[in-house]
């Protein structure tokens, strides 16, 4: 069926393209659309079903609408915290900044979020967030704020109809659109290569500046609340252009996924269960998270029962109950539990608000939940338990960018949302994700904006660079039936999912390196059937070579990294090392003996600057410093 | 039900691109049930209704004083004597022309225009679509944009009529509980009847309160509840019953029909009236 | 626990033609019907194409016809089926087919451009906004809306004539205008243009739209036929305009009201000592 004449390629021009079309793409497009650029948004799936729309619990901004004692400062403490310290700080103090004004402006776009009494945005508790602080609507945050961003962007189509009498005149979405290849000009960004997957129509975007917004990696492990769209493209396209992604060890295991049935295993149960009053408990009905809280969170969580139940009530007064920890010290406490024998049956742990809250609080609050469990499960949680387990949930790690401007070491080229990293360090906080994708969004928008108010003269797509690209895309189909692509990817999530996963092993990681560098071998044998209007089989050809490449990122820094630390967690290195700290592990490609390989460096995390580590107590911060670091601290000044 | 000539799943010079699935429908369910149904329940409700408003007898029992709801208001001299609770003001009628004339047409345009059962008759009788996923059989279809059918909107006023009606049919209950004694006074009574005329009141205020007009009129058309907090207590009641309507239609013809026939039988000296009290 | 059922799924291209082809295949315990279909491009047909997301009913991509009846693949349960039924998956019927089971949705984006934006009052700034739970839970329900189509698709208003196409936004849309108009801080006033630019009228609340939702929105009850009223309201009720004549009152409606850029307004802060770092005031 496959023809056999070379395709034809269309070109576009724009002034900034976006790539992804979930809240850090519409964001970024809306701020530089704002900006008076020209811009094109692309996104492999169809347009306002970006993976965002999963999102279930609420966006983290210290409005402080639900505690009045919530602002900024605290909100970054958290997710420094939560971070262990090793967040980029420049971008966590920026995002606790202005995370407020970010959703209030969805407001202004139509948002309608659940609201508190004084008509205010109402705020729910999260896991590492000292004050109730995500603003919510009921448990499908993520649709209000795509569907909002959305809106909007439709909105400003209609200003330029008005004007132009085009709704696609300086906006225009392409969807279903899947990028393979990114162009560059000398060192800097020239435009991007893709194909319509409706029709397999080549397309060639020539634009100076380019935002990833391409989501994360969750497609390389088998048990993951990630959709198909999660293939790391972003990550691998900023590789192939010569950025660096950092942090690529860590890796969020959410510790809440669905277990049974075993085709929905991985679907996400979101946070605000728990933090709705839901508790987790082992086969022994032992309430079990309260043996599991680590000394640097000893000072903020209850030590019993009854403290942690009043917390609900009054969080002024109680400390908060240990469910309500952060993600990766919860997902370690239930795959210990249930290695020692005291899981459920379906190989989890009990999810239990039955019994503690009401019917209609239930159906009130988490409609969705009760929606998916009930036709998924056929689990009615308002009377039973639910059966939970740890998931892949999101990658830490990302392109490495400038925090002001989200712009990575490539000129023309930024990154924002889960594709770019640092920002939340080791581990993130629920709810920190959608005001990351508002806040650097925003910023990338704004920073290409400028970036092209500055720039001197066009960049130049070069031919030879398209015809490289667009025979890259035609390869399988003139490779015969040699490797299957499904088969495949089956075996990298099978590896990624036992050998780089939650709890690692170098000896384990090691052996994934080899399977790897095999997957590695087989990849470009893989053949497709069919032709280039809609083929599944393609598609997913063209993303394996993304998420190889990312896996093998993650499995390397992860052997590289000799510690315990947030979502990393080594068997033989159970421990955080304050030395670690300092390190941050980046990922670039080099070029090596058959192709570009994948590189792994050192580089040393920038310190502090002190006006925010002033912030801290010095007792907290001795848990995760060296003592030569704690200099510039105000308690030391005094002396 | 067969599927029929007519076949718009194929693609035509109106249908460019769609997929090439010629049958009407792929559904295996007995998806024809509910229309069917519907229509036969419809058409009864008609029938019987429109047969007794032109019988112009046997709707009126004097000794216990129940009124056929077919004949109330009852304004004209041809009225059976103590059928008009609010004076015959209106001259002797042909036969031909229904006694409650004055009420009748508003309670069929009040059905009539009502978005259940409108729902129900395109569907049953129009099928327009027979059943969801089930092509309809007309080439073309416009719906509710022009006459007739944009007369639709009027339901609100029928609805207006309607709750002034269900007064008088809630006085015509009340004043039934009334018998005659022996000596020619009143006093108090209850029959069977009684009870088949209340059930029927109740129904039909369930049924006009539930309208999606009196929704609207009484809190829907607010943009914001919170300034009016009395009227969204009544919006909330009203919403609560309205997610009833189609039940409540259902029943009212029922019951309609129950009491206008107990009435009949009773007034026609075919059954007694079962009395509980006097 | 496993058996082998029958599946006939149609396969075909952009030009409409194609047919419904048989398949055999295993099915486990708990399996929804887009996972047989993921099990068939796994192991028989590589090209077998399917739009899915989320495989959770969040993203409402996975619309098809499953033995003739419009649903989400992702959460028809294959235990609703008889073992030795022969399930049926054919493509959305009212949009034109891309591939297999893919169609091209298009059309509802176009509706949905066509809808006039949100337009707040002007003298709000971000972070003003103030709205009561009770205001906004009805614009709430609408905004579940995970933009399946499938109400698009079962309308029989386009789904049985493709010429309504033009006129009718379809219940996706005339819900969005409802629930703009219902929403407490949008200005504009959105009646008349409900039937005249988008059709409502078209509709005669059959309510096939409702019957198909996954979200299970009261889509005629609370968005479609309260619009319908509202239309009456300023077309049709004297006796509300005869109240307004009187109280002059006009409920916030201005017609061609506009929202205010929001970007031109800092809101207030958060307890932050410095402004919000900015890179610069958004130009132009
Ligand atoms: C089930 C679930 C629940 C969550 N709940 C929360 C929560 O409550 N709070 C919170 O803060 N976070 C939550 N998260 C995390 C958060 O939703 C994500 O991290 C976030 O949505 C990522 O957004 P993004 O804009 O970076 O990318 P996405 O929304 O994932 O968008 C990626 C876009 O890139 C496009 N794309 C990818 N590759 C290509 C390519 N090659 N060519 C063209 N386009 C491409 C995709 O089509 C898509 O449009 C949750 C995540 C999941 C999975
Ligand atoms: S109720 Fe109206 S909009 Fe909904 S399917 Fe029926 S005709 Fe279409
Ligand atoms: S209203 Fe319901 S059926 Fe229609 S698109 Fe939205 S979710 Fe789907
Ligand atoms: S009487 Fe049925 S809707 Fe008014
Ligand atoms: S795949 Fe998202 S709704 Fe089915």
């Amino acid at each position: 069926m496959a023809d056999t004449t070379t395709p034809d390629v269309v070109h576009h021009t724009y002034d900034v393209l976006v790539i992804g079309a979930g809240g850090a793409g519409l964001r970024a497009a809306i701020e530089a659309r704002m900006r008076g650029k020209r811009v094109a948004i692309l996104s492999k799936s169809l347009f306002g079903k970006a993976h965002t729309v999963m999102a279930e619990g609420g966006i983290a901004a210290s409005m402080g609408n639900a505690n009045p004692r919530d602002n900024w400062e605290v909100h970054f403490r958290d997710t420094m915290r939560g971070g262990k310290f090793l967040n980029n700080w420049r971008m966590a103090e920026l995002h606790a900044k202005e995370a407020p004004q970010r959703v209030w402006e969805l407001e202004t776009y139509g948002a309608l979020f659940d609201r508190t009494p004084e008509g205010k945005i109402s705020q729910r508790n999260f896991g590492g967030h000292q004050f109730p602080r995500l603003a919510h609507v009921g448990d499908r945050t993520g649709l209000e704020l795509i569907r909002t961003l959305q809106q909007k962007i439709v909105s400003l189509q209609q200003e330029d109809h008005a004007r132009t009498g085009d709704y696609e005149s300086d906006l225009k979405v392409f969807h279903e659109f899947t990028v393979t290849e990114l162009f560059k000009d000398g060192d800097r960004i020239a435009g991007a290569f893709g194909y319509r997957r409706p029709t397999g129509e080549y397309l060639c975007f020539h634009a100076p500046a380019v935002v990833l917004a391409t989501g994360g990696i969750g497609k390389s492990f088998k048990v993951t609340s990630n959709s198909w769209e999660y293939t790391g493209d972003g990550h691998a396209l900023a590789l192939r252009a010569g950025a660096r992604l950092i942090n690529m060890e860590f890796v969020q295991f959410h510790p809440t996924g669905m277990v049974w049935p075993p085709s929905v295993k991985g679907i996400l149960v979101t946070e605000s269960v728990r933090g709705d009053g839901g508790v987790l408990k082992n086969s022994e009905g032992e309430r079990f998270m309260f043996r599991y809280i680590p000394d640097v969170f000893r000072e903020q969580y209850a030590t019993s029962e009854d403290e942690g139940d009043r917390w609900y009530d009054d969080a002024d007064n109680n400390r908060r109950p240990p469910e309500l920890l952060p993600r990766d010290e919860v997902a370690r406490a239930i795959n210990n539990e249930v290695k020692e024998g005291r899981g459920s049956p379906a190989g989890g742990v009990y999810l239990d608000i039955a019994s503690r809250r009401s019917t209609e609080f239930i159906r009130k609050r988490l409609p969705s939940m009760y929606h998916q469990f009930k036709e998924l499960a056929d689990v009615d949680i308002t009377a039973e338990p639910m059966e939970v387990g740890p998931t892949c949930h999101y990658v830490m790690g990302g392109v490495e960018v400038d925090p002001d401007t989200a712009g990575t070491v490539v000129p023309g080229l930024f990154a924002a949302g889960e594709v770019a990293g640092g920002m939340h360090g080791s581990n993130r906080l629920g709810g920190n994700s959608l005001s990351d994708l508002l806040v650097f969004g925003c910023r990338a928008g704004a920073g290409a904006a400028d970036y092209l108010d500055a720039l001197a003269g066009a960049p130049a797509v070069s031919e030879e660079a398209v015809d490289a690209a667009l025979a890259e895309a035609e390869k399988p189909f003139s490779v015969r039936g040699a490797e299957n692509a499904y088969t495949l990817h089956q075996e990298l999530q099978q590896t990624m999912n036992d050998l780089v996963g939650i709890i690692r092993r170098a000896d384990e990681m090691e052996m994934a390196l080899k399977r790897l560098a095999e997957l590695h071998d087989r990849i470009p044998k893989v053949g497709v059937t069919g032709g280039r209007a809609y083929n599944p089989g393609w598609h997913l050809a063209m993303d394996l070579r993304n998420m190889l490449m990312v896996s093998q990122c993650i499995a390397m820094a992860a052997l590289e990294r000799q510690e315990s630390r947030g979502g990393h967690t080594r068997d033989d290195y159970p421990a955080m090392n304050e030395n670690w700290r300092r390190e941050l592990l980046n990922c670039s490609l080099t070029d090596g003996p058959d192709g570009p390989q994948v590189h792994l460096e050192h580089q040393p995390q920038p310190a502090m600057r002190s006006d925010l580590f002033d912030l801290f107590e010095l007792d907290e911060l001795k848990k995760y410093y060296t003592g030569d670091e704690l200099g510039g601290h105000r308690a030391d000044q005094g002396m | 039900m067969t599927t029929t000539a007519h076949d718009p799943g194929a693609p035509s010079a109106e249908n460019p691109g769609r997929a090439d699935i010629r049958a009407r429908t792929l559904r295996r369910d007995r998806w024809w049930l509910a229309p069917l149904v519907n229509a036969l329940g419809l058409a009864t409700f008609v029938v019987y209704a429109t047969i007794r408003s032109f019988w112009g007898s046997a709707y009126y029992v004097p000794a216990y004083h129940y009124l056929s709801p077919f004949y109330s208001p009852c304004f004209s001299a041809s009225c059976v004597p103590g059928s008009s609770h609010f004076g015959a003001f209106l001259p002797a009628f042909p036969p031909w022309i229904p006694l409650a004339i004055l009420s009748l047409p508003f309670l069929l345009g009040f059905r009539l225009t009502c978005y259940y059962y409108r729902k129900s008759y395109y569907r049953a009788f129009w099928m327009s679509p027979p059943a969801c996923a089930v092509s309809e059989p007309h080439g073309k279809y416009t719906g509710e944009t022009r006459f007739p059918l944009i007369l639709q909107n009027a339901h609100r006023y029928f609805f207006y009529v309607a709750f002034l009606i269900s007064l008088i049919n809630t006085y015509d209950m009340v004043v039934a509980f009334q018998s005659d004694a022996p000596d020619g006074s009143v006093r108090f009574g209850l029959g069977l009847g009684n009870v088949i005329l209340l059930v029927n009141v109740i129904g039909l205020w369930l049924y006009t309160l539930s309208c999606h007009s009196c929704r609207h009129v009484t809190g829907g058309r607010l943009k914001h509840f919170s300034r009016h907090p009395v009227r969204y207590r009544i919006w909330t009641t009203v919403s609560r019953l309205n997610t009833r309507h189609m039940l409540f239609a259902w029943i009212t013809i029922a019951t309609l029909i129950l009491t206008d026939l107990y009435i009949m039988l009773v007034a026609s000296g075919t059954i007694s009236d079962l009395r509980i009290v006097n | 626990m496993g058996y082998r059922a029958k599946f006939e799924v149609w396969r075909g291209d952009s030009t409409g033609e194609g047919a419904l082809q048989p398949f055999e295949v295993d099915v486990n315990e708990g399996e929804v019907v887009l996972d047989i279909v993921h099990r068939l491009q796994a192991t028989q047909a590589g090209d077998l194409a399917v739009r899915w997301n989320c495989k959770a009913g969040k993203c409402g991509s996975c619309s098809a016809e499953v033995n003739g009846r419009p649903r989400l693949m992702c959460m028809t349960r294959m235990s609703t089926f008889d073992e030795h039924e022969t399930v049926t998956i054919t493509p959305l019927r009212t949009f034109p087919v891309i591939r297999d089971l893919v169609t091209d949705v298009d059309f509802n984006y176009v509706k949905a451009r066509e809808i006039p934006s949100f337009a707040p009052p002007e003298d709000l700034a971000p972070g003003e906004y103030r709205m009561s739970q009770i205001d906004v839970e009805r614009p709430q329900e609408f905004r579940k809306c995970i933009e399946c189509y499938l109400c698009q698709n079962t309308c029989h208003a386009v789904r049985d004539h493709e010429e309504n196409k033009a006129e009718f936004a379809g219940p996706r849309y005339l819900m969005r205008v409802s629930e703009l108009d219902m929403h407490p801080l949008d200005v504009r006033d959105r009646k008349d243009a409900a039937q005249e630019d988008h059709g409502l009228g078209y509709c005669n609340i059959t309510k096939c739209c409702t019957e198909v939702c996954p979200e299970h929105i009261k889509i005629t009850d609370n968005a479609l036929i309260p619009m319908k009223e509202r239309v009456v309201d300023t077309k049709y009720d004297p006796l509300v305009w005869l109240g307004r004549k009187i109280f002059k009152r006009e409920d916030l409606e201005r017609k061609h009201a506009t929202g205010k850029r929001s970007l031109d307004d800092a809101g207030p802060d958060n307890g932050s000592p410095l402004p919000a770092d900015s890179i610069g005031p958004a130009g132009t």
